[in-house]
């Protein structure tokens, strides 16, 4: 008993016998057991960035920044190679930029509408539904853009190409909306119970304690998955891969086949560059600048939480 | 506005009272098929503090939620019978529950405050509700009236959670009255409170029973006695399946409550005496 504690109790003791002995290995144990499958993740983590900025590096010793950023075309693989990043960013955020117009509005909409509007059996059941949709595997959301949308797409915009960015785009807001939903949902969903019966007990409507309580008490999860969703779109393969073509082209017309920065270290990838060559490096390059993309998407969601979050707790 | 002769009134001394803020007539509240209140008939006089008081459970947040229809909220929870707010009943189909809640204001056990600055806090419901008159000087007078202005004054930019629990409150105190509301629903406001903050709400309606009718729950006899003009004593009897069903057992003066109650029952609750 005077290995447990100093303390000795007067009543009863052999009554309260903990293992601590054994328990206080144990805690020792677990303690380095995750501390162990924390520095795994750091480190892989910290292993990706270092391989990306070191082949980037490399990359850089052989085509100037200044080429990088300046040049109108994208032709790594020719002969008479041009790396004018420009033409894979723009396809990037052109596709980015219609799914996210996409999938932000109706997200949030369907979010509010499922949290504050569903009755509890309709929310039981689309709930669920919307996470296994946002489990479908994003190949089959490109063929599903491919096949279906664009042909439609093309009955009534004239000049749409088989591949173009416009039915990628429209798709893979399709394919993150559930992810925006579900999220924004549960932020939503979070908001105390009390301060909605506060703002209507202030004889607010239900549209307006949404709008003016429960919405911006909800905003650091809804911009949470605005973030999450925009990095998706920006990081989707597979969809502009099958949809939108591989098809280098500084534009901004969605009509047209073009190549994101996906889709072209997919092409790179499946081709059977050696790791030596500059084509290889090229991917890092592609792939450092995505990552800044989000990093900086990222460090702003940051800032503007922190600056208009409501916090309730 | 065809209630001033009315019989349970006139045994009033004050003068100016001849018409209730509120009356209940025959009122039942019911959670899905349970019935939690039953027949109840009670009238609330303006300008004065009405004090609810029972056993947990015996269904006085029921009976105050349905004179702001908050009750219409709870999904499955119905009223039967009529309350009137000044002669109109309040579940007639023409009355808008918004509006009744704007007339009707209340403020929760637990405070509530929104996660804004202490100045949204209180321009919130007005702008709302198309206040056209001078923001900073409502603002301020609300919390003027709630007895909180010279401990927020400065930090009227501050997050309103970032006040004590008994702040707050007076700060959700402020919120309603900034609506100009007539009427004041208080659950158990001081519930959370130390004696401090809860003597300063009590001060606090006494002074805007001037302008509000207020009614009050409290598990405190000492506060109902202290500032309430009317009490009424609400108990629960077992029903057959096995729920609790509240109904009013007395409604008098306080001072009769607490000295003279008619029924043995209340005397035992009110002295803390049982059995
Ligand atoms: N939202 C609800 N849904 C279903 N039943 C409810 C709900 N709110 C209250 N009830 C039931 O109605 C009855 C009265 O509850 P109420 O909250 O009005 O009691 P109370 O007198 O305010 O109690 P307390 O003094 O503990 O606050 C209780 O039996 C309770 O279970
Ligand atoms: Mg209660």
């Amino acid at each position: 008993m005077n290995s447990h504690s100093s303390l000795a109790r007067s009543q009863n003791a052999e009554l309260w016998q903990p293992k601590r002995n054994l328990s206080k290995w144990s805690e020792q144990a677990v303690k380095y057991i995750f501390a162990t499958f924390a520095l795994i993740s750091v480190a892989t983590t910290l292993g990706i960035v270092f391989t990306l900025i070191f082949e980037t590096f490399e990359f850089f010793q052989e085509v100037s920044i200044f080429r990088f950023l300046t040049e109108t075309q994208w032709t790594p693989l020719f002969t008479n190679a041009k790396f004018g990043i420009w033409v894979l960013v723009s396809a990037t955020l052109m596709t980015s930029f219609i799914a996210v117009f996409v999938a932000l509005p109706v997200g949030l909409l369907a979010a509010i509408c499922l949290s504050e509007y569903a009755s509890p059996g309709l929310r039981r059941w689309l709930k669920p539904i919307l996470e296994i949709l946002a489990g479908v595997p994003s190949v089959v959301y490109g063929y599903f853009a491919l096949l279906f949308v664009t042909p439609i797409l093309q009955s009534f915009i004239p000049g749409l190409k088989t591949f173009n960015a416009l039915s990628a785009g429209l798709v893979m807001g399709i394919s993150i909306l559930p992810l925006v939903a579900s999220l924004s949902e549960d932020a939503i969903y979070a908001v105390p119970q009390s301060l909605r019966q506060g703002s209507y007990a202030l004889g607010t409507t239900k549209r307006e304690t949404i709008t003016g309580v429960v919405l911006p008490a909800a905003l650091s999860g809804i911009v949470a998955s605005f973030v999450l969703s925009v990095s998706r779109a920006v990081g989707e393969t597979m969809i502009v891969t099958v949809a939108a073509g591989a098809n280098p082209t500084l534009t901004l017309d969605p009509r047209v086949p073009v190549q994101t920065m996906t889709a072209f270290i997919v092409q790179v990838s499946l081709g059977d560059a050696p790791a030596t060559s500059l084509a290889f490096k090229t991917i890092f390059a592609v792939g450092m600048m995505l990552f800044l993309m989000t990093f900086i998407l990222n460090v702003f969601s940051f800032w503007f939480v922190r600056r208009f979050q409501e916090k309730y707790e | 506005m065809t209630n001033i002769a009315n019989p349970t009134m006139i045994s009033d001394s004050q003068p100016h009272l001849q018409e209730p803020a509120l009356k209940m007539e025959g009122v039942s509240i019911f959670y899905g098929s349970t019935p939690a209140i039953r027949e109840v008939y009670l009238d609330i006089p303006a300008h004065q503090i009405t004090a609810f008081i029972g056993p947990s459970g015996c269904g006085k947040s029921t009976v105050l939620r349905c004179f702001n229809r908050t009750n219409d909220l709870i999904p499955g929870a119905k009223v039967t019978g009529n309350v009137f707010f000044r002669g109109v009943n309040l579940y007639s189909k023409k009355v808008d529950p918004v509006e009744v809640r704007r007339r009707i204001g209340m403020v929760f056990q637990k405070p509530n405050p929104f996660p804004k600055s202490i100045y949204e806090n209180i321009a919130f419901g007005a702008r709302i509700n198309g206040y056209q008159g001078d923001m900073d000087q409502l603002v301020e007078n609300s919390l003027r009236r709630a007895a909180i202005w010279d401990e927020v004054k400065d930090k009227l930019k501050d997050s309103g959670l970032s006040l004590s629990g008994g702040q707050q409150q007076r700060l959700c105190i402020a919120r309603a009255i900034a609506i100009q509301p007539e009427v004041i629903l208080m659950d158990e406001p001081c519930s959370a409170l130390d004696p401090i903050s809860t003597l300063r709400i009590e001060e606090l309606m006494q002074e805007l029973k001037e302008q509000y009718t207020i009614v009050i729950v409290t598990h405190n006899m000492q506060q109902a006695s202290r500032v309430s003009d009317k009490t009424a004593f609400f108990n629960a009897e077992a029903t057959e399946q096995g729920g609790k069903l509240g109904f009013l057992v007395e409604y008098d003066d306080t001072v009769n409550i607490f000295t003279n109650p008619k029924q043995d029952f209340t005397r035992d609750y009110v002295s803390g005496r049982f059995g």
